[in-house]
């Protein structure tokens, strides 16, 4: 097992650093001196010079592309152009952020696809089932910054329940913080519990077919033993592997969310750097986006092993 | 006489589906007594599963009883409660089914399985439950009991995972043991193996046993009482005795009569079409990134023999003795490492896979799996005609089809439906008259009826037989079925782990075998031949193993066996005996 | 069956967007902004006096035409790498696999913002953006099922009997392959059109005064108390076409599967 999942790790370095190519071709094509581009519209010759040398932009390409990872790995991803901080500075924080709200969202919607998805296909073809269904394809079919506006909306401007605008760190304040992260983790959770919930569904319909639990059932097990114990443990496997599939557009989902509720995520910082043309903090956001999706991929690659003992060590 | 143990009168059942109501099963009664082996035969669609499942109350949904009554030690199951009938499931009744792949749970260990239904029903501890667990894993004799009960079912064969349910039914020593169709899936030798644990260990408990299978051949050995059943009607009842002797009904007659009779043997010995000398295929295991190289997996191990035009010579083995990937190596469908094949004399491109247009046009394959073999986007008449094209005018290469259908039974329109729409039979003669279009010199039939109901298999090789007759094709029959072997082989090749153990005329084969291995396998197979006086019989093959010639012994396995001629055209696998005495090695 | 309806619809829409609307969808009148629903303005107008109902069908036609392109293009390069990457295999079909998982990595969204950054090219941009950010996983699925109906014996069968291995592909295993596509074509479609959606409304994606979906949405944020129906009109829009497309996906799924199909 310890061999299979270091196998893996170094599996993924080959795909870290093809994506670091990538993202460095990327910044590239902006028209114009890189150096410069790096600098903004200051005007700054001894900058120029200084950064021109770090990049090694005399040096032929590849070169320049191993003096760039070389800073990248070292953690320095440069200086902002608009506010002038080191790169690194403004990340961390921001990803604290995004993270508050994408690991609540993740956990709303397992909590909610699991017991609904079992619930469904235990009932295969029932009124139940088939509400279950109507809600899960709804729930997927909505775009999650209008569900999110549609919050604000009811919830913020109409009943004036919950803050319209704004964040609060919950680790600073948690009472304060947890409200203004409700409306959108639901808005994004509700959506990924759509999706997962009739993966759940059909994985519990498929396990529920197979001899085990016929054989559990003839060993005389209670209905909701049987349940638990040998369908839904089989069952999540690959709902399991789904989330993993869908974290990309969760995160695609995050970036909007962030923007509607104006949470200084990772997101929003990025959307914000795109409009100001601040080279550095994008180059920065997509590496430890990147970064970031390929490492939780692999973990959730790995703990599939635990669901699903027969099948990855293959 | 004992009261039975369970009694079932006038059951029938029937499928409900979009208000549409099928019947499944109709008015059928029989009678189990304690400790006796009851035994239902019945193809697919008789109805002998859902019997198996409604007496444990577990009918799939859709399915419902329309009539009848269960009885078990005469408590009638329709006066009980949910709750009672699950109390009797796993305690008083238990149940295997066929395929050892799905039914242990993949996620938990075996020994807690095995314990489950022992904490339920007599609510025994932790411990209890585990130390009764070893103690079954014991009784059917898995190796290392206590690392078996803390592994899981993926790390066992299918023949264990056969034997790991045994122990976790009769671990609760149930009155009733249901078994569906419980060796099907096994390979020959380890059928017998599982089936005598399982009525060894259901007798010395006092279990009855409900066996359920489509072999009447198997269940007429052990059963003490039979039920044959077709369409969900029983057909016939009795001991297996009166019923091979003297079969009174069509359709019991049918099923005997369709295990395969030999056909009468040719005289002279016709020139060799295909000449196999030393071949070795070997193909690399899955080799991983960062990983240590495994060494080759060596499928066919130095291999030499001969196909003779016109002849049926059938190769026989278990799964893994590499039958099947030497006829596949002779077509080019996958890479020879060693050793040379010639056809009609010139040598084959062994490790590039590629063959003349020539040799792909004499030379055709038919597959096991009939689904598989047809592309499921095309009309049957477009497949049949496939061989033909480049050579063979479009116009008429319709006409050739349709008649090449009519040849294997598919007249009329069948030219324009898609293989979806067809059974298995229909798929395989399908098949076949794509085979044999282009008249080819020669056949690869890789397990071509195994995938089959026993009176379909009947009905295609027939035919198999009758075309090969007609066109004279040569043919390299792949199976691991002797009773089929029986039926086509003019010559028979016994393979195992990759090495060829025996080769020789197919009445020497089953008249005097050699080799020990084919010995073995001859016993496992039971058949039923043709007695005088109109009835049948079991005849059971008890051989000798003869001695091996002078200054050797039968070959087992490893390196190097010389094939050496014991009889006219009869080879056995040997290798030299070290010159200090040894003891004779009996397998 | 709904979801045909629905798609019809959306469809539907499109085209009268791009034919003919009752107002013309750009035009500003201040004499009557942020008009609530009436007999005029059936959806009322926004805050320019353009009229929401106009503007609806004028986006349906955008951004229709942005997630068809872009679910076309990604198909067909897709399958076109990821059939060769199957049948081929050997280092090609290692080199593509790694730049696909590569491309993998970066969430779509993301990607298509980051391209959409450098490159600044409208429309084309974000087709082009889009298309790159889903021809992954054509290439995944195709390569896929390529692999393993390679395996099939009807493929073994038409090699036997003397097929060559570009007729065998053409034949057998591209027909074969179809199924799977044309239901992840489907679905990108819906991705395509969710992704235009969010791009415009963050500001990045066609620029205006085009309308889009994404982009009335992002304009309504200021007035949600003044004008609710501002946001209604285009979020409904947009949501009952990805609810068509998703259950018309759903739909052909179940038809092409072999198992769930009643057979």
């Amino acid at each position: 097992m310890l061999r299979y999942a270091i196998r893996r790790l170094l599996l993924a370095v080959p795909t870290l650093f093809l994506t670091a190519l990538l993202i460095f071709v990327l910044i590239r094509c902006v028209p114009g001196d890189p150096a410069q581009v790096m600098l903004g519209d200051v005007e700054n010759p001894a900058a120029l010079a200084r950064i021109r040398a770090s990049l090694a932009l005399d040096k032929p390409i590849p070169i320049q592309f191993f003096a760039w990872l070389s800073h990248v790995l070292r953690g320095d991803f440069g200086q902002s152009i608009s506010q002038e901080r080191p790169v690194a500075q403004m990340l961390l924080p921001a990803f604290a952020v995004t993270a508050s709200l994408v690991v609540p969202a993740v956990l709303l919607a397992v909590a909610i696809a699991i017991p609904a998805g079992t619930f469904a296909a235990w009932k295969r073809g029932t009124r139940h089932d088939t509400a279950v269904m109507i809600f899960a394809t709804l729930a997927l079919s909505i775009p999650s910054f209008w569900l999110g506006l549609m919050l604000l909306l009811v919830l913020g401007v109409h009943f004036d329940l919950l803050p319209v605008i704004g964040y609060v760190a919950p680790w600073e304040d948690l009472r304060g913080g947890l409200l203004y992260l409700i409306m959108p983790v639901l808005s994004l959770g509700l959506i990924e519990a759509g999706v997962l919930v009739r993966m759940m569904r059909s994985a519990t319909i498929e396990v529920l077919g197979l001899d085990y639990v016929t054989h559990a059932r003839a060993k005389g097990l209670p209905e909701w033993l049987v349940l638990t114990r040998h369908v839904v443990r089989n069952a999540i496997a690959p709902t399991w592997a789904l989330i993993g599939l869908t974290l990309g557009a969760l995160l695609g989902g995050a970036v909007v969310t962030e923007t509607v509720f104006s949470i200084p995520g990772l997101g929003k910082l990025m959307v914000e750097s795109i409009f100001a043309r601040d080279y550095p903090v994008i180059q920065g956001c997509m590496l430890l986006i990147t970064a970031v999706y390929v490492l939780v991929n692999l973990v959730i690659e790995l703990t599939q092993a635990l669901f699903d003992p027969g099948a990855s060590l293959g | 006489m004992t009261s039975p143990l369970l009694s079932i009168k006038g059951l029938s059942l029937a499928a409900e589906r979009h208000g549409a109501v099928t019947g499944l099963v109709d008015d059928v009664s029989f009678d189990i007594q304690p400790g006796e082996l009851f035994a239902i035969v019945g193809e697919s669609g008789s109805g002998k599963t859902m019997i198996a499942r409604t007496i444990l109350g577990l009918l799939p949904p859709g399915i419902v009883v329309t009539g009848g009554s269960i009885d078990f030690e005469g408590r009638n199951f329709a006066h009980l409660e949910t709750g009672e009938m699950r109390r009797l499931r796993g305690r008083e009744i238990g149940m295997i089914f066929q395929e050892p792949m799905t039914s242990l749970n993949p996620s938990i260990p075996v020994g807690r399985q095995i314990g489950e239904a022992l904490r339920l029903h007599e609510g025994l501890s932790e411990r209890g439950a585990s130390a009764r667990a070893l103690e079954m894993l014991r009784a059917v004799r898995i190796p290392d009991p206590e690392r078996a009960a803390r592994s899981y079912p993926h790390q066992f064969s299918g023949g264990m995972r056969q034997r790991i349910m045994i122990a976790s039914v009769l671990a609760m020593r149930p009155k009733l043991l249901i078994a569906d169709e419980p060796t099907t899936a096994l390979d020959a030798l380890i059928r017998g193996e599982v089936m005598d644990l399982m009525i060894g260990l259901a007798r010395e408990i006092g279990t009855a046993i409900l066996l359920i299978s489509h072999d009447l051949g198997m269940v007429a050995e052990y059963a003490q009482h039979l039920l044959v059943m077709r369409r969900g009607v029983a057909v016939e009842s009795g001991t297996p005795e009166r019923i091979l002797l003297a079969p009174s009904h069509d359709y019991t007659r049918s099923l005997l009569a369709s295990l395969p009779e030999r056909a009468a043997s040719a005289d002279r010995v016709p020139a060799p079409l295909i000449e196999v000398s030393d071949l070795e295929v070997a193909y690399s295991a899955r080799s991983r990134m960062f990983a240590r190289k495994a060494p080759p997996v060596r499928a066919v191990k130095g291999v030499s023999l001969d196909v003779r035009r016109g002849e049926t010579l059938a190769v026989v083995g278990e799964s893994g003795s590499g039958k099947t990937t030497l006829g596949r190596a002779i077509l080019g469908l996958c890479t020879g490492s060693g050793g040379t094949v010639s056809f009609e004399g010139e040598a084959l491109d062994l490790t590039g896979c590629t063959r003349s247009r020539a040799f792909r046009r004499r030379t055709t394959m038919i597959f096991q799996d009939p689904g598989g073999s047809l592309d499921p986007r095309m009309r049957l008449g477009d497949i049949v005609a496939e061989p033909l094209r480049g050579t063979v005018p479009r116009g008429e290469r319709a006409a050739r089809a349709a008649q090449a259908l009519e040849e294997v039974g598919l007249g009329g329109d069948y030219a324009t439906r898609y293989p979806h729409e067809l059974s298995g039979g229909q798929r395989q003669r399908v098949a076949i008259a794509r085979a044999i279009i282009a008249q080819p010199d020669l056949v690869v039939a890789d397990e071509p009826v195994s995938a089959l109901d026993p009176s379909v298999q009947h009905q295609v090789l027939a035919l198999f037989a009758d075309l090969q007759k007609r066109h004279g094709f040569a043919s390299l029959f792949v199976t691991h079925d002797l009773a089929v072997v029986e039926q086509v082989a003019d010559r028979v090749a016994v393979m195992y782990h990759g090495h060829l153990l025996e080769i020789g005329p197919r009445d020497a084969i089953f008249d005097a075998p050699a080799h020990p291995y084919t010995i073995r396998l001859l016993e496992a197979a039971p058949r039923i031949a043709r007695a005088d006086g109109g009835g049948f019989e079991m005849v059971r093959v008890t051989a000798a193993v003869p001695e091996p010639p002078d200054g050797h012994a039968w070959f087992e396995d490893g390196d190097g066996p010389t094939m050496i001629q014991i009889a006219p055209d009869h080879f056995v696998a040997c290798v030299r005996r070290t010159h200090t005495a040894h003891p004779e090695e009996h397998p | 069956m709904v979801g045909g309806i629905l798609c019809a619809i959306m469809v539907l829409a499109a085209l009268i967007g791009l034919i003919h609307t009752p107002y013309d969808p750009i035009a500003i009148d201040y004499h009557d902004q942020l008009a609530s629903p009436s007999a005029a303005h059936w959806l009322g107008t926004d805050e320019w006096g353009r009229d929401v109902l106009s503007r609806v069908l004028a986006a349906a036609a955008v951004s229709v035409s942005i997630a068809a392109a872009t679910a076309f293009i990604a198909t067909l390069l897709g399958a076109l790498l990821g059939a060769a990457a199957g049948y081929f295999g050997h280092w090609f079909g290692r080199i593509t696999v790694a730049l696909m998982d590569a491309l993998l990595a970066f969430p779509s969204l993301i990607l298509a913002l980051c391209v959409v950054a450098v490159f600044d090219a409208g429309a084309t941009g974000v087709i082009i953006a889009l298309g790159l950010a889903y021809l992954p996983s054509v290439f995944r699925v195709v390569r896929a099922a390529v692999l393993s109906i390679k395996g099939r014996d009807y493929v073994s069968a038409s090699i036997v009997m003397g097929n060559s291995r570009g007729y065998t592909m053409l034949r057998h295993i591209l027909p074969n392959v179809m199924g799977p596509v044309i239901v992840l074509a489907t679905s990108l479609f819906g991705w395509g059109l969710l992704a235009e959606s969010a791009l415009s409304f963050l500001g990045v994606g066609v620029p205006p005064p085009a309308p889009t979906w994404g982009g009335m949405l992002a304009d309504s944020r200021l007035f949600l108390d003044e004008a609710p129906w501002l946001v209604l009109a285009p979020g409904i829009a947009l949501s009952m076409s990805l609810l068509g497309i998703n259950l018309l996906g759903d739909a052909l799924r179940d038809h092409l599967d072999p198992r769930t199909r009643g057979r």
